[in-house]
């Protein structure tokens, strides 16, 4: 990788500071440094969250789950809290990348990355999270605005999500192959009040919502429910791993098993 | 003594587990990566990003100037200086006329022909230095287009003057008009067009070099990740840089993984050693994986159209086959043996079939170079044979064990019409292991069970047959070899009674410091503590042509065996100068030396230690010293066989296929190490399965770029890709070596293929699947099942 | 820029720029060369070693992130009068290694997925191993390793 200079602060406010000032925000870097030693990115400063504790934690209050920024995805995996409460988003948590990856990869840094086949982005959307930065809150419905992209301003740092606790959810991926990213991910929560979210991930153009797919499981909560549901292939790119053919095809698929399971 | 009596002898067929380990397991493993030299530096290659281009200019004025860099070497440094990198096989076309052999420069001058082309290599103190100079190499290309399909390759535009059409060479083999005759005569007909995917061989570890020079001694020392060091040395100090062969040493410490890949000499490891002279230094060079993806030879990559014809009980008459073969954009080391002697002569399979024709084109493309990886030639063979012979099954209406039992060979010796004699093997003995082992009896209810799930459940079966042990010099020359095929072994008594032997196979994984050893000692009637093996070295070994080609025990224990023989005809005549007998009195067994009807007798140590200190010594007729060197030149490859018995679940909705057993039944003669050779059948059939299931080298056909250039896209098996394999094994032990093996290291990969595909089909046939290439990915699945239904 | 951290039990301050890696550290700072390099996209875990408790890509990690923790590295596995450690045994006996390049990431690695699922079964022991590529052995014998290993330490 190119030189750079590194900042290791030790608050939340010195961290936006430096961000602020044009340094590149450093989370668990399995991103990031993936892409800077191929020499892809070339920030002149690092920014190491890693050592800001009012990043970390997971807290419960009042029907929400809140998880710090930092909270690293072996963590969100192994927590009693969210293994309790929204048991699929331990699950999801527990399949991101290997091992390795979610001893260091965080919730904050793939949500700010917003990878079009992430997983996170997903669980957000399903879920109507919120996300916290230094300065407001941001609903997922309008954080994510397609691939690799998000409403954060230049140097906003998120500090924590917040997820309101489902009556039921689940995610499912079916994973590209090679990458083991998802091919195509669906995270389906239902709320208490009967209605649906559900979010797609994989699909190429970003992490979307499928109107056609909540519609029907809020009228039925079952796989049936959705087994004529169509995606449109306009949407879902193509590549050697599948064509937008086969990616809609298996949003229904994933749909369908991601309903299953929620009622398992 | 026969190999029957050898395979009694202690430690024969024992696991014993290896010496190899405690240096891994503990992380003082020695790779080319991890030597330093003091005041090394460091390369970094400058490549084409381009599939095919005209190099108008290389500007290094601004790279040379950056802080740190040595110098920065283009293809004018070169040019004249040196040769380019030379083919070993010389494959005729049917008129007699030599295969083209376009020039294969070490750095790139006038053109480049694939996207990783090798076009500069700058040297600098530390490894950053070199990778920013390299990005101020500025290098004028002018485009042309790509040649990427071999079907079309005859139309694009040249890649080399030499080849006008891309055409490298044809070469056939067999009685064209007998088969013809045979084929108008048959009951029926079977037809199959194949594709033999292209792989990416992915050894663990990068390719990667240490070459110094020393003006002192005026020698050369280049380390390299390598699986043969002697001929390394001789293709580069004679074909290439013309240097005194004696005045270069080369080094294969350990090596992570070759599987073929890390046989040939590549331009790399010319460059690195012919810049360490003109700089007096030590340049070390170790691939990024992007780099090697774009630069190892890659594997495979046939097209083939295959036909059967039978009696009307399915009784295999005749085969004809038309093969195009990619050999990439240059001609590596041994690539253009591998389409043709290594693949047309084992389409006999293990079928009696009176009459095989076969006919190959070798195409050059604008990709990466092509070459032998793991199975080299016979994979591809098998491939064509099992699918055919199973697409004969269905269409016969047999079942796919019955039309293999019908046409197997059970005469042995058994001359096949494709050049090869196969000296023995018992194939339905192979075959009825496996469909035990594979509890084939409960597969219906399986089936059953699978389809009450919505899932589709299929069986495949591949009856492989492999020529490896290569090879019988004379022979391979005939074919075109411009090299030996023999092996090296020089067995070394010490005076107190430990052995040091030094092989010219190489281990980079296949435990041969184990297993040799094992033989050895089995011989001496000693510990295998006592023996030590070295290899890797061309300044420590007697010449050998290194490891592939499933060749080490075979042929380079067969030639430790033959310096055991000389070591113990003279022992013997210590012996019975030490017991004041004759020496056709003396018998050595168990380590002991014994005079016949007597109960005198002396240990091999102090025969040992008498030979070193020789004063009871018939100094007369007898040199002191007991370390004996032989060569060994095999008479015939050897045959290993077996059934492999493959079973998948397939899930129609995603096109996913599922692995649900593996067996495989192989007779490999012999074993030493029954542990070693079955985690050698593990790890082929990992290979073959991610050549069937996932693996694939994709080139973007308009720009010719690799899209598969990581692991990002070319799907690597992972652990939780596969089950547990159930190995079992037949012996039959090969007739023509003393050990009476057949090698082992590539039959995973030769056999299983075919037996995976055949497995999915069956799967897949009520769905009305007829034919799948592979890899059988889940969406090229799904395609398939969707293009049935339309 | 300083870099204070425990490599194998011993405290090691290094003055080094801040793009190098922990691997860089670990192979050429230290000079240990067990932990290998097999990939430039992480995804193949030969560079595997253990951070603070946790299996982690070497590769993929700055040393100056690992400032204050505490790495294991294949060298530190065995007794210091070279015992080996149960798992290193364990892939010993049952041929869990060939040409040995993978080998030290799946040992580091297997020491994780043991501490942290103790009980894995067949499935979620390959599962755990999804980052650590070989290419030698088929995972079969590594697979039997690791189980090897798991009753040893349950023992």
């Amino acid at each position: 990788m190119y030189a750079f200079t590194y900042e290791r602060p030790a608050t939340a406010a010195d961290a936006a500071r430096l961000a602020a000032a044009g340094g590149k925000l450093l989370a668990g870097g399995q991103t990031l440094l993936a892409s800077m030693k191929l020499r892809l990115a070339a920030p002149e400063q690092l920014v190491d969250l890693g050592a800001i504790q009012e990043l970390k934690g997971i807290r419960r209050e009042a029907g929400t789950l809140t998880i710090g920024a930092m909270t690293r995805h072996c963590e969100v995996a192994e927590s009693a809290e969210v293994r309790a409460d929204i048991p699929a988003l331990a699950d999801l948590a527990s399949h991101i990348g290997d091992k390795q990856v979610r001893a260091m990869g965080t919730i904050g840094g793939s949500v700010a990355n917003n990878d079009p086949a992430a997983d996170y982005p997903a669980a957000l959307m399903a879920l109507g999270a919120t996300v916290h930065t230094g300065t407001r809150q941001i609903k997922a419905d309008d954080f994510f605005q397609g691939l690799f992209a998000t409403a954060l301003q230049d140097g906003e740092l998120i500090t924590a999500i917040g997820l309101p606790i489902p009556r039921r959810a689940a995610y499912v991926k079916f994973a590209q192959p090679a990458s083991r990213f998802a091919l195509i991910g669906v995270f389906v929560a239902q709320q208490g009040d009967g209605s649906v979210r559900v979010a797609v991930t994989g699909g190429g153009n970003g992490v979307f919502r499928h109107a056609g797919m909540e519609a029907a499981l809020t009228r039925q909560f079952t796989p049936d429910a959705v087994a004529g549901v169509k995606t449109d292939e306009a949407e879902m790119s193509s590549d050697l791993h599948g064509s937008a053919a086969y990616r809609a095809h298996l949003v229904g698929v994933m749909t369908q098993r991601a309903v299953a399971q929620a009622l398992a | 003594m026969g190999a029957t009596e050898f395979a009694k002898l202690p430690h024969i067929g024992e696991s014993l587990k290896r010496k190899e380990d405690v240096r891994f397991l503990t992380g003082v493993g020695n790779y080319t990566d991890d030597i330093v030299q003091a005041h090394q530096k460091y390369a970094v290659f400058v490549r084409s990003p381009h599939a095919h281009a005209i190099v108008k200019k290389v500007d290094t004025a601004a790279a040379s100037a950056m802080p740190g860099v040595a110098r920065v070497f283009t293809g004018a440094d070169v040019e004249g200086k040196m040769g380019g990198l030379p083919c070993g096989w010389l494959i005729s076309n049917p008129d007699g006329s030599p295969m083209k052999e376009p020039p294969h420069p070490i750095l790139a001058s006038k053109k480049v022909r694939y996207v990783g082309d090798h076009v500069a290599m700058v040297v600098a103190d530390t490894l950053a230095q070199a990778r920013d100079a390299a990005e101020a190499v500025v290098v004028d290309y002018e485009e042309l287009a790509p040649v990427i399909d071999m079907r079309t390759a005859a139309k694009g535009p040249a890649l080399h003057d030499e080849a006008p059409d891309n055409h490298c060479y044809k070469w056939t083999l067999g009685d064209k008009a007998a088969v013809d005759a045979a084929f108008a005569g048959a009951a029926h007909v079977t037809k199959l067009d194949l594709t033999n995917n292209r792989l990416i061989p992915n050894a663990m570890e990068p390719r990667a070099v240490n070459a110094s020079y020393n003006r002192g001694t005026d020698e050369s020392v280049l380390y390299v990740a390598n699986q043969n060091p002697h001929v390394e040395r001789l293709l580069m100090t004679a074909f290439v840089l013309q240097w005194p062969e004696h005045k270069v040493r080369v080094i294969a410490p350990d090596v992570g993984g070759g599987f073929g890949s890390k046989i040939f000499l590549y331009a790399e490891d010319v460059a690195a050693t012919w810049a360490a002279k003109q700089l007096n230094c030590a340049i070390k060079w170790t691939a990024e994986r992007s780099e090697s993806f774009v630069s190892d030879a890659h594997g495979r990559d046939h097209i083939t159209h295959a036909e059967m014809a039978m009696d009307k009980d399915g009784k295999f008459l005749a085969m004809r086959v038309h093969t195009h073969a990619n050999l990439g954009a240059y001609l590596s080391t041994f690539a253009s043996s591998v389409p043709t002697i290594l693949y047309g002569t084992l389409l006999a399979g293990q079928y009696t079939a009176p009459q095989i024709y076969v006919e190959v084109d070798g195409w050059f493309t604008s990709t990466a170079p092509v070459d032998a990886y793991r199975g080299a030639g016979r994979p591809e063979a098998t491939y064509v044979v099992e699918r055919l012979v199973t697409r004969c099954a269905w269409e016969m209406g047999l079942a796919q064990d019955e039309i293999r039992k019908r046409n197997f060979i059970t005469q042995f010796p058994y001359q096949t019409p494709v050049a090869l004699q196969y000296d023995t093997g018992d194939y339905h003995a192979c075959m009825s292991d496996a469909q035990k082992l594979a509890d084939v009896a409960g597969f219906d209810a399986r089936r059953k069970a699978s389809e009450a799930k919505g899932l589709r459940r299929g069986i495949g079966y591949s009856s492989y047959i492999e020529a490896c042990g290569l090879a019988p010099s004379n022979i391979a020359g005939a074919l075109g070899a411009r090299a030996g095929l023999f092996e090296a072994g020089e067995v070394r008594v010490n005076p107190t009674g430990s052995v040091t032997v030094f092989t010219g196979s190489h281990s980079h994984g296949q435990g041969h410091e184990t297993t040799f050893a094992q033989l050895v000692a089995a011989r001496l009637g000693i510990d295998p503590s006592q023996v030590d093996i070295v290899h890797g070295d061309t300044g420590r070994i007697p010449f050998g042509m290194g490891t592939y080609g499933s060749r080490s025990l075979s042929v380079g224990g067969t030639a430790i065996m033959k310096a055991l023989d000389k070591i113990e005809a003279k022992a013997k005549k210590i012996a019975a100068h030490l017991m004041e007998a004759s020496d056709a009195d003396i018998e050595f067994a168990n380590g002991e030396f014994t005079v016949k009807g007597t109960d005198k007798k002396i240990p091999f140590g102090q025969v040992a230690l008498t030979a070193y200190v020789p004063h009871n010594y018939p100094l007369d007729k007898l040199e002191p010293g007991l370390n004996e060197t032989a060569f060994y030149d095999p008479t015939n490859f050897t045959y290993p066989a077996g059934t492999y018995i493959c079973e998948v679940e397939v899930d129609p909705a995603t096109g996913v296929v599922r692995v649900d057993r593996f067996t495989t039944v192989d007779d490999f003669g012999v074993i030493i190490n029954p542990m070693i050779v079955e985690g050698q059948v593990h790890g082929g059939v990992a290979q073959g399965l991610g050549q069937a299931l996932m693996e694939h080298g994709v080139y973007d056909p308009d720009s010719g770029q690799l899209l598969t250039g990581s692991y990002s896209d070319y799907t690597m098996p992972r652990a939780d890709n596969f089950p547990e394999f159930k190995l079992g094994h037949v012996c039959t032990p090969c007739t023509h070596n003393p050990i009476g093996s057949k090698g082992c290291g590539e039959a995973g990969a030769i056999g299983s293929p075919p037996a995976v595909i055949n497995a999915v089909l069956d799967a897949l046939a009520p769905l009305g699947v007829k034919d799948l290439d592979m890899p059988a990915t889940p969406y090229r699945v799904w395609q398939a099942i969707q293009s049935a239904k339309a | 820029m300083k870099v204070e951290l425990k490599v194998n039990g011993k405290a090691v301050t290094a003055d080094v720029p801040p793009n190098t890696l922990l691997v860089q550290f670990i192979r050429e700072h230290l000079r240990l060369t067990g932990t290998h390099v097999g990939c430039d996209t992480a995804q193949c875990g030969a560079c595997t070693v253990i951070a603070n408790g946790r299996s982690i890509k070497a590769c993929n990690t700055l040393v100056a992130q690992m400032q204050g923790a505490d790495i294991t590295t294949i060298e530190g596995v065995a007794a210091p009068d070279g015992t080996l450690h149960p798992v290193q045994a364990a892939f010993k006996e049952c041929h869990g290694l060939q040409c040995g390049y993978c080998t030290p990431g799946m040992v580091m690695s297997t020491i994780d997925l043991l501490k942290h699922h103790p009980s894995a079964t067949e499935g979620e022991i390959r599962s755990l191993l999804e980052g650590n590529l070989c290419r030698c052995t088929g995972y079969q014998n590594i697979v039997a390793a690791v189980q090897t290993a798991q009753k040893t330490m349950a023992a």
